[in-house]
């Protein structure tokens, strides 16, 4: 019953460990599938006093995925209101040139101004509009969100790193006396501290198992499906075998770290 | 004769300003019995706890089954205790372990192989009178039994030299007249080097020994 509730101190803190590093990894997750989303819906608007060089705009700039002509029909429609033909053609060929420019993804505040700026060298180029009120208002939303949960994360992490190393003099106690009697015997390093590795790896093993099936549960489980649904996104929120595997690994090396620092705090009483 | 143990000039400490043992010289022969006795604090035990590497020379030179104890590797010093049994008075059993495995330990780290190590431990067990006990824990038997315990697994590997700090200390007649027994059945048949450090050497034992007496950081040789 002691053996199973030691187990379990260890077990705990690492699936905490590991639940904070998989909600990090989905909240990252969803934030991109959003950004992807935005980008799509976002553009910025060039207006030109000559017709630009599609391919040299797009060259300009690497964060440009298309551009595209803005045909001023709609607008001289409304205005026409008996002009010939000829007035309208006329008409179109003094008016700016207005294009679309489609992004990659959804980029930074910087990258914004950036382009712009870039944009504006072109002396064709009179004006630039990139919404970057409405733009820095949803970008700042994003990085706010995401910095929120990152503390979260962090503070979780901390506090379960805090009890893993309460854990770990619990463990340098109870291991110190075999240790110390198989040293007696002349067991080397390795041997005396196999049972501890095993362990280790036994309880890294035993929180993987946890929190694969918790993210099994919790990336199918309705409600959630429902909140990415809402937002837009379609969001991975546990892959079965690259998550887990990552977790795993993750588990693995904090246990393995947990145990050499026994093993390096060892001191022989004798 | 061969000396198992050799020391020149040897003086150990705990700290730079307390010298236990002061530049004492002694040897001792292979395949004897050596009782080794003196006043609570003399270091009898600190100098039992040198002769396995607890605590290394701080002046002079220890060779112990032809290995220097001065700045000894930790691989080397592994080594040299394969060859050792220890015997303490407050037993040192792994707790979470049965007294089988407890006596198989030694016969593990020299890497018997299980058939052999079963041999080896239900033949010492039937010698400590513990058969039947074999699955208990540490903590289920009585302190003689806990030191029978020991004893069995300092003899188990067969080993050149049996270092036993007050084996006796704490036992009942019956287990302290067990322990006696073995130490000198050890010594007789195996010729085994015994060394015994204690308060008192008890009357009746029936072996010849070389009797140290250690006094104001010095070794003087009894008998």
């Amino acid at each position: 019953m002691k053996s199973i509730r030691n187990h379990l101190s260890l077990v705990i803190a690492l699936v905490s460990i590991l639940f904070s590093i998989q909600i990090f990894i989905i909240v990252d997750r969803s934030i991109d599938a959003y950004k992807e989303n935005l980008a799509s819906n976002y553009s910025v608007v060039v207006v030109s006093k000559m017709i630009l060089d599609a391919n040299a705009t797009l060259n300009s700039n690497k964060i440009i995925s298309e551009i595209s002509n803005l045909t001023p029909d709609s607008v001289i429609e409304r205005l026409n209101t008996g002009m010939s033909a000829k007035n309208v053609e006329l008409l179109k060929l003094t008016l700016p040139k207005f294009y679309k420019i489609k992004l990659k993804y959804y980029p930074t505040p910087d990258e914004i101004n950036l382009l712009t700026e870039k944009l504006l060298q072109n002396n064709s180029i009179i004006k630039v509009e990139n919404f970057s009120h409405n733009h820095d208002t949803t970008y700042k939303l994003l990085l706010l969100f995401k910095n929120v949960i990152s503390v979260f994360s962090i503070s979780m992490l901390v506090v379960t790193v805090l009890l893993i190393l309460k854990e770990l003099k619990i463990w340098q106690f109870k291991h110190n006396e075999r240790m110390t009697v198989m040293g007696l015997f002349g067991a080397p390093v390795w041997m005396r501290s196999a049972v501890l590795f095993r362990l280790a790896i036994v309880d890294a093993l035993i929180a993987s198992a946890f929190a694969f099936i918790l993210f099994s549960i919790i990336s199918t489980d309705a409600w959630v499906l429902e909140q990415f649904k809402y937002i837009g996104i379609e969001v991975v929120a546990f892959d079965p075998v690259y998550d887990f595997l990552t977790l795993t690994l993750i588990a693995i090396f904090l246990s393995i770290v947990l145990a050499t620092l026994i093993v390096l705090g060892h001191k022989e009483e004798v | 004769m061969d000396k198992v143990i050799m020391a020149e000039n040897l003086s150990l400490a705990y700290s730079s300003d307390e010298t236990i043992i002061n530049k004492v010289k002694f040897s001792i022969n292979s395949g004897s019995f050596v009782f080794i006795t003196g006043a609570s604090g003399s270091g009898k035990s600190t100098l039992l706890k040198s002769l396995y590497g607890g605590l290394k020379p701080k002046e002079g030179s220890l060779i112990v089954g032809g290995v220097e104890l001065r700045g000894i590797s930790s691989s080397k010093l592994n080594f040299l205790r394969k060859h050792i049994g220890i015997v303490f008075q407050e037993y040192k059993l792994v707790k979470e372990w049965t007294i089988e495995k407890n006596i198989r330990l030694p016969l593990i780290i020299n890497g018997y192989e299980k058939s052999v190590t079963q041999t080896q431990v239900d033949s010492l067990l039937k010698h400590v009178r513990l058969k039947h006990q074999a699955g208990k824990f540490p903590l289920e038997l009585s302190g003689g039994e806990q030191q029978r315990v020991a004893m069995a697994r300092a003899l188990a590997h067969n080993p050149i030299l049996i270092l036993a700090d007050e084996p006796t200390g704490n036992l009942d007649d019956y287990s302290a007249e067990l322990i006696w027994n073995l130490l000198v059945g050890a010594n007789e048949q195996l010729k085994t080097t015994v060394i015994v450090v204690t308060h008192h050497i008890p009357e009746h034992i029936k072996v010849d020994y070389k009797h140290y007496h250690i006094e104001f950081g010095r070794i003087n040789e009894v008998n």
